[in-house]
């Protein structure tokens, strides 16, 4: 089997890449081989277009045999993703998406696995199956559609909508306190939790390859605007006039900074640590009173074993209307996977137990105390 | 040397009672294999609470281990014991209902102190009043043994804690029982050698209580008649002792050797089923992969997300996880992907009695689904048999490309029987039959100048085979086979998600066709009918499925030997029906359905069959009892006989 080179450069060095023993094809590949046969249906401005065809568009990067990729999702109105992309996939049941997807990473080192899930499907129904996921490492990739709001179900809250929201079935606003996806990816361990946002292509596609190349679970939430039952939850990031104040860029080995550039070109902002709190602040960059030097702001650390840091940073989302997000990929480390210990088991087991596996059978029901008449 | 009495039996069921710490269940394993390899016939019933140690000397707190073993063929542990070794007054007290009169009782006596007695609601030690005249044991033949405090001195040597040593004195009970049966004694003292070769001293004093309780049998003067059992004619071949969990497991193995599959095993820890996920997991060499997931749904998901991939998909439950993993194999259903869920039933509902056996689960497994959701279901008959239901199961489910439920229990899972071990020349071999090319033919496109591309193929997931209406089964890394299956209704054909109304209805009616297809590859089904020969057949029919083929087989037994005339069929397809079970009910005039229900087979034989079928129903949380049952067959066959039945005098013959 021939290991593949990916668009992205691997940040552990030595370390496989998230589709090394998936088949890699000479064959050029575009996004129309990854298009289906089946017609669009999602709403007309729906933010799932765009991903769909940045994943359409990145695909052909990865270089891997189409055969060999599987899309897996739950239910939800980003869960229909799978049936546009030519490859093989499976729209599973409301939740479970994560769990398919491991029996299918485990029991095939060959396949590169995909999960589509919303913030529905994926933090509420599903939770269970999401952290359990990001805790064994499996290789493979989940993207959280986050719109914030139910869509296939007509516009109930979602667990990512802010608290005191008006819905359908919150009409004296939703009590509950929603999750931060990233947070809790942290908080459940994930080796490379990531977050982008639908419209910004480019960026879409880094987040994507980097993804891709990462062996283990690799979490991806993708802000995603619902045109008919949440429009405008994105707008302050999207917004030309206001996103450099919203979006937080996290580049690893690079000072934290955002916000209206300076003299030097550079965001005006940037976090530093709190040692009051133990967790980062937002501080405004420069040399006057009151302004923090470029050389005490908090370089991005994506690789740190400890995760502290990064969930301090994920902390700066807003978890009412969103001002604020920090964006990229927030963390990436190395880990055992699930999947490949799985195998290794199991190739061990074997190499320790060589034979034909008929005879093997026999030894296996005719041991123990056994007696024979004759 | 010895000047014992040697008295011939023809069969002993011994209980086997203590705390659950005293390691009941080890010593009647122990002396279940000692009597397995002597060569007789047996059947075990393990009965043990659902606490790990539920508190000491308490009624709650009794474990219990009842072994029948015989020269001949028997079918059920038995409905009374014999013999009761009682460790504890909680023992005697739980346990002394079920005897006859005239059985014999061993007790320890060291264990029956002021304490234990008020733990177990004595208000006078039964021991006191052993001969007198309101002798509450006056009916039973007792036999006071201080067998704590003689291993206690047997083992001294090794200079244990007082607790570690008195620990042995189960060890202790079974050498003196092994002396009374003439059991051979070899295997248990090789057993002990492995189970603590790494603790010496315990493994020593285990060793050396065994063989002291054996040394007193032989020496002491209160035990004056040994008992000789002599082993039972059995078919030539080898067997083994083997337990239902552990014959299932092994079944599973057998599938995937069979089929050629790697199995995937995706399954969360509930009692009864766990010790097939134990099982499993110590067979990677035969390329098994077991999950533990984080939860009941997680554990099917991921077996089906295996069979997608091309695995032996299997999940292991019992009644609750069934109930949590419904909506996954409807998932199962719609995207007709092979996989085997294996639903060890307990006493239910919700969490109901997680130790006990019932069989309450059929109509949760043939119907508890949203929508038309057809699963074949097969139904093991005995521990030694969930060998073969499970490569049935397995057969069924690759062949016909279905969830298949296989429906075993608590009695079966921790029950155990001699089994012959099959050879591997006789077992079926499965054919994935993967699809690899292409498998419709599709016209050409008429482009706008009206001249037609030539014709082109396509896959269609959703084609069927003629003879089976399996879809095909394309994992993936098969090239140009590329596709997307899911919950939402299938285009007939195509695969494509369809509103279709005359579709839905196609689709819903064709997976029904395909589960009622199965019937077509299923044997005849075999009649007991012995007095069909001579042209006459019996009038009362005794039908079941599952673990109640043993005392359903027995309370047969003791009406034909009382001479009186009943047919019995047991079933191993719930769903389908044999084809030919129609007829063979409307051949009886009275049919009896005996089940650990209350009447779920004869509902689904009422309705597909419109028989007046008449429930004989327990749910006790234990085997239905022989006895009892043939007496219930009795009536049935003095009803439609309308003759006098009386089977006590030929009862009495059996003894």
């Amino acid at each position: 089997m021939t290991t593949t080179s990916t668009a992205t450069e691997l940040p552990f060095p030595g370390l496989r890449s998230g589709v090394e023993g998936v088949p890699t094809t000479d064959q050029p590949q575009t996004g129309k081989d990854f298009t289906s046969d089946q017609e669009v249906r999602w709403c007309p401005g729906c933010g799932d277009y765009a991903v769909l065809k940045a994943v359409q568009g990145f695909l052909p990067d990865l270089g891997l045999r189409r055969e060999n990729i599987v899309f897996v999702s739950g239910i939800g109105c980003s869960s229909r993703f799978p049936y546009y992309l030519d490859t093989y996939g499976m729209h599973s049941i409301h939740g479970r998406a994560p769990s398919i997807a491991t029996g299918i990473a485990t029991a095939r080192e060959d396949l590169s696995v995909w999960v589509v899930t919303g913030d529905g499907d994926a933090l509420s129904i599903g939770g269970n199956h999401l952290i359990h996921a990001l805790r064994r490492n499996v290789n493979m990739t989940i993207l959280l559609f986050n719109n914030r709001i139910y869509g296939l179900t007509k516009g109930q809250y979602s667990p990512t909508s802010e608290a005191g929201k008006i819905t359908k079935s919150t009409p004296m606003g939703s009590l509950d306190h929603p999750f931060n996806p990233v947070s809790l990816a942290l908080g459940a361990e994930g080796s490379f939790v990531a977050r982008t946002i639908d419209s910004d292509r480019k960026h879409l596609t880094s987040v994507l390859s980097a993804a891709a190349a990462h062996r283990g679970t690799s979490f991806v939430e993708i802000y995603q605007n619902c045109p008919i039952f949440n429009d405008g939850a994105f707008d302050a990031i999207k917004n030309a006039d206001t996103k450099a104040d919203a979006i937080i860029p996290l580049r690893h080995g690079e000072p934290i900074r955002f916000g209206a550039p300076d003299d030097s070109g550079q965001g005006s902002r940037g976090l530093v640590r709190d040692s009051e709190t133990g967790g980062v602040k937002i501080v405004e960059v420069g040399s006057a009173p009151g302004q923090v030097g470029e050389d005490a702001l908090l370089v991005h650390d994506a690789h740190n074993p400890d995760p502290s840091t990064a969930f301090a940073i994920s902390r700066l989302t807003d978890s009412g209307y969103l001002n604020q997000s920090p964006i990229g990929i927030f963390r990436q480390v190395a880990r055992p996977t699930y999947d490949d210990g799985a195998r290794g088991q199991i190739s061990s087991a074997r190499e320790a137990a060589p034979g034909d596996p008929t005879e093997r059978l026999a030894a296996l029901i005719g041991g123990g105390d056994t007696w024979t008449i004759v | 040397m010895s000047n014992k009495q040697v008295k011939q039996l023809d069969r002993v069921i011994i209980r086997f009672a203590g705390d659950s710490g005293d390691g009941m269940q080890l010593t009647g394993d122990r002396f279940t294999q000692e009597s397995a390899v002597f060569g007789n016939d047996l059947v075990t019933l393990p009965n043990f609470p659902a606490e790990i140690r539920a508190p000491q000397g308490t009624l709650p707190g009794v474990s219990s281990f009842q072994v029948h073993f015989a020269d001949h063929d028997i079918l059920t542990a038995g409905d009374a014991p014999d013999v009761l070794v009682a460790m504890n007054p909680a023992a005697l007290k739980a346990n002394l209902g079920d005897l006859p009169k005239g059985a014999t009782i061993i007790l320890d006596t060291h264990d029956f102190t002021a304490r234990n007695l008020t733990k177990a609601g004595y208000d006078a030690n039964p021991l006191d009043l052993l001969g007198d005249a309101n002798d509450p044991l006056g009916e039973f033949s007792v036999q006071p043994v201080d067998l704590t405090g003689m291993t206690v001195e047997a083992v001294k040597e090794f200079g244990l804690s007082r607790k570690d040593a008195a620990r042995a004195k189960n060890m202790f009970a079974l050498g003196l029982l092994s002396w009374m049966y003439g059991r051979p004694t070899d295997p248990t003292v090789a057993f002990l050698e492995k189970r603590f070769a790494k603790v010496a001293d315990i493994r020593d004093a285990n060793i050396t209580a065994f063989k002291a309780g054996w040394n007193f049998g032989e020496t002491t003067e209160a035990f004056v008649v040994q008992y000789e059992i002599k082993p039972a004619p059995m078919e030539p071949g080898t067997y083994r002792n083997i337990t239902g969990n552990l014959a299932l497991a092994y079944g599973l193995i057998a599938g995937g050797v069979q089929s050629g599959l790697p199995v995937f095993l995706g399954s969360y820890p509930i009692t009864p089923a766990s010790d097939i996920l134990h099982e499993l997991s110590k067979h990677k060499a035969f390329g098994v992969t077991t999950l533990q997931a984080e939860d009941e749904i997680a554990g099917i998901g991921s077996a089906i997300g295996a069979s997608f991939a091309g695995s032996l998909g299997v999940t292991t439950t019992s009644g609750p996880g069934i109930a949590l993993k419904s909506e996954a194999i409807g998932l199962a259903v719609m995207t007709e992907l092979p996989l085997v869920v294996i639903d060890v039933q307990r006493g239910g509902p919700s969490t109901g009695l997680p130790t006990k056996t019932e069989q309450a689960d059929l109509l949760q497994a043939m119907y508890g689904r949203n929508g038309e959701a057809p699963v074949p279901i097969v139904a093991p008959q005995s521990p030694g048999d969930c060998f073969d239901a499970a490569l049935e199961a397995v057969r069924i489910a690759i062949t016909y490309r279905t969830p298949v439920m296989l429906l075993s229990d608590g009695y079966l899972a921790n029950g155990s029987e001699p089994w012959r071990i099959p050879e591997i020349d006789d077992l079926p071999t499965i054919d994935p039959a993967f699809a690899t090319v292409h498998n419709k033919t599709v016209p050409g496109k008429r482009a706008k100048d009206g001249t037609e591309a030539p014709e082109t193929t396509e896959f269609w997931p959703y084609l069927r085979d003629e003879e089976t209406l399996a879809r095909p089964w394309a994992i993936p890394g098969t090239p140009g086979l590329e596709h997307r299956i899911g919950g939402i209704e299938k285009a007939d054909g195509t695969g494509n998600i369809s509103y279709d109304p005359a579709n839905h209805d196609l689709m819903v009616r064709t997976r029904q066709a395909k589960v009622d297809r199965i019937a077509e590859s299923l044997p005849p089904l075999e009649v007991d009918d012995p007095s069909a020969k001579d042209g006459q057949g019996a009038k009362v029919l005794v039908i079941g499925w599952g673990s109640t083929y043993g005392p359903i087989g027995a309370g047969v037994r003791r009406v034909r030997k009382a001479g009186y005339q009943v047919a019995q069929v047991h079933l191993r397809h719930l769903n389908p029906f044999p084809k030919d079970l129609g007829e063979i009910l409307q051949r009886y005039d009275k049919v009896l359905v005996p089940e650990m229900n209350l009447g779920q087979l004869s509902m689904l034989l009422r309705g597909k069959y419109l028989v007046d079928a008449i429930g004989y129903n327990h749910v006790r949380g234990l085997p239905l009892k022989a006895a009892e049952l043939a007496e219930a067959i009795g009536g049935l066959v003095a009803d439609a006989e309308g003759i006098e039945v009386n089977l006590h005098t030929a009862e009495e013959a059996i003894h």
